[in-house]
């Protein structure tokens, strides 16, 4: 599902390394947090997996696909195996609950019957019924996060990738998010989060890959991680 | 189909939801076109004037006294095949006089017989600066004791029509590179808001073509509409000014062209380049945000 090896990320313009022989692994189906300190890489990480940046040294694979030589014009493609959450949600403000899941239906070229059968049943899932005709900004950021969960899922990707999806929620939220998190991974999709909020890792019994430095630091299941501050 | 049919949708779609740009775009391409139209068709208003004016610029060969008017009449032939000369027009002593008394008091005429005029013809050119040559060359056709040619005239002519010319292009030339970089700068910044909608577009798989459709969808609206105004306005505006011009002094001298005239042509043109800039202008405006 997701193979790093060897992986080195120097940034071009400032020089600066950002990851240092990296090694990750993440198997199909699995739920992974990947903590850390802010500035220890997993930014770097998820734009590694998303394609906005290529590694210096090493080997990405990302659902089948080589990161390190995929061209260009493949990348869409790419996208459209991998589901991603921002912090700041990134729903288009002028655009329905509905059409802004709707929306990454079309950009795959699905057609209308396709999208009628699956947007109300993604809006299901995420805990959404009834507000297709809400706009963002009429929607507190829990229910936000939620719409763009659901466009993330909309074309069943076989991985999703949230990027710190509860750095904008309060705790109650957040953990609400979290457990729809954990109900999208039973029901086979991967997931990885990103996110430095160790009450809420702690909160689950999952896998804890800690990143610090550009470094993995450590990797296993714990219920409780880090005494370090951030 | 059905996807083509959600492009060209979210192309208007884009119009109505960033009203001001559309309106901005638009107003900015009807300026546009309507200076360069009016600065295109001023200059060609004023070639046609002087191309009038060439015309009236005529050399007069006047025919030996001694040839009979039927010796006289057979040297047309020979004029008209001269290199550059257009028309060659007849005219005899008697209707010289008649158009001499027609433009001066009779009075003086009185006593005056016609045969103090001479057979003579009126030589139009093709193109008056070979005003010289085409002299030099009537005065060797034997019969022909005199040519009448204003060389300074047509010389001056020739210098003001050169400099119009250029003076023109330069105009066109120059609103053409500003109008493009106002247009391209005004769909730039209509597109700076939609930065993010483009953002989340890439992150869920679309292609570039995919983006880029609406845009030039947009641009090749906005286009249109702002051509078909240009086109309204810059009639009116025609109309108007022609209008002015015709009924004051100046119209006695000169003419100008009706827009009915020129009036598809200049439809093409201000649609066409209209549709190209705003296409154009799409494609262009957000070529930056397709990097990552």
């Amino acid at each position: 599902m997701v193979q790093l090896e060897n992986v080195t990320l120097v940034y071009e313009n400032s020089g600066t390394t950002a990851l240092e022989d990296l090694d990750l692994n993440i198997g199909r189906g699995e739920f992974a947090f990947l903590v850390g300190p802010s500035g220890s890489g997993k930014t770097s990480i998820i734009k590694l997996l998303t394609g906005e940046l290529r590694a210096t040294e090493g080997e990405v694979y990302v659902n089948g696909f080589d990161m390190v030589r995929i061209k260009r014009r493949k990348l869409p493609k790419m996208r459209r195996t991998i589901g991603v959450v921002f912090q700041d949600f990134r729903l288009i403000d002028k655009m329905t609950v509905y059409d802004n899941v709707a929306f990454a239906m079309r950009v795959v070229g699905a057609s209308n019957k396709a999208i009628h059968e699956r947007v109300p049943y993604v809006l299901e899932l995420v805990g959404l019924q009834g507000y297709e005709d809400r706009r963002p900004e009429e929607m507190s950021g829990g229910e936000q996060q939620r719409v763009a969960i659901a466009r993330a899922l909309v074309n069943s990707p076989q991985m999703i990738i949230a990027d710190e999806p509860t750095g904008n929620l309060d705790p109650v939220k957040s953990l609400e998010i979290m457990l729809l998190m954990e109900k999208i991974n039973n029901l086979g999709t991967t997931v990885l989060v990103v996110t430095h909020e160790r009450e809420l890792v702690n909160a689950f019994s999952r896998r804890v890959i800690a990143i610090e430095n550009g470094h993995v630091v450590s990797d296993g299941t714990v219920s409780y991680y880090g005494d370090e501050d951030e | 189909m059905n996807k083509l049919g959600y492009l060209i949708g979210q192309g208007f779609k884009g119009i109505r939801s960033h009203r001001f740009m559309a309106f901005a775009s638009i107003a900015v391409i009807l300026a546009c076109l309507i200076i360069m139209g009016s600065a295109s068709l001023l200059s060609y208003n004023v070639s046609n004037l002087i191309r009038q004016l060439e015309q009236e610029n005529e050399i007069v060969a006047f025919v030996d006294e001694n040839y009979t008017e039927a010796q006289a009449r057979a040297l047309q032939s020979k004029l008209e095949s001269v290199d550059h000369v257009a028309s060659v027009e007849f005219v005899s002593r008697e209707q010289a006089m008649d158009t001499f008394m027609e433009d001066y008091d009779q009075t003086i005429m009185e006593g005056i017989d016609e045969s103090v005029f001479r057979d003579r013809f009126i030589v139009h050119l093709d193109d008056i600066s070979q005003m010289a040559t085409v002299r030099t060359e009537l005065e060797q056709v034997k019969g022909i004791a005199k040519v009448n040619a204003h060389i300074d005239y047509a010389n001056s002519f020739i210098s003001v029509r050169n400099v119009i010319n250029i003076i023109s292009l330069i105009l066109v030339v120059v609103l053409i590179i500003i109008s493009l970089f106002i247009m391209t700068n005004t769909i730039k910044l209509a597109t700076v808001s939609r930065r993010e909608e483009i953002a989340i577009m890439r992150m869920v798989g679309a292609t570039n073509s995919f983006i880029r459709f609406p845009f030039v969808v947009e641009g090749i609206i906005l286009g249109l509409i702002g051509g078909v105004l240009a086109w309204l306005a810059e009639w009116g505006l025609y109309d108007l000014i022609a209008d002015r011009v015709m009924t004051s002094i100046a119209g006695s001298i000169v003419s100008v062209i009706p827009f009915s005239q020129i009036s598809l042509q200049v439809l093409v043109v201000f649609v066409g380049v209209g549709i190209l800039v705003g296409a154009f202008g799409g494609l262009n405006a957000i070529r930056n945000y397709l990097k990552v």
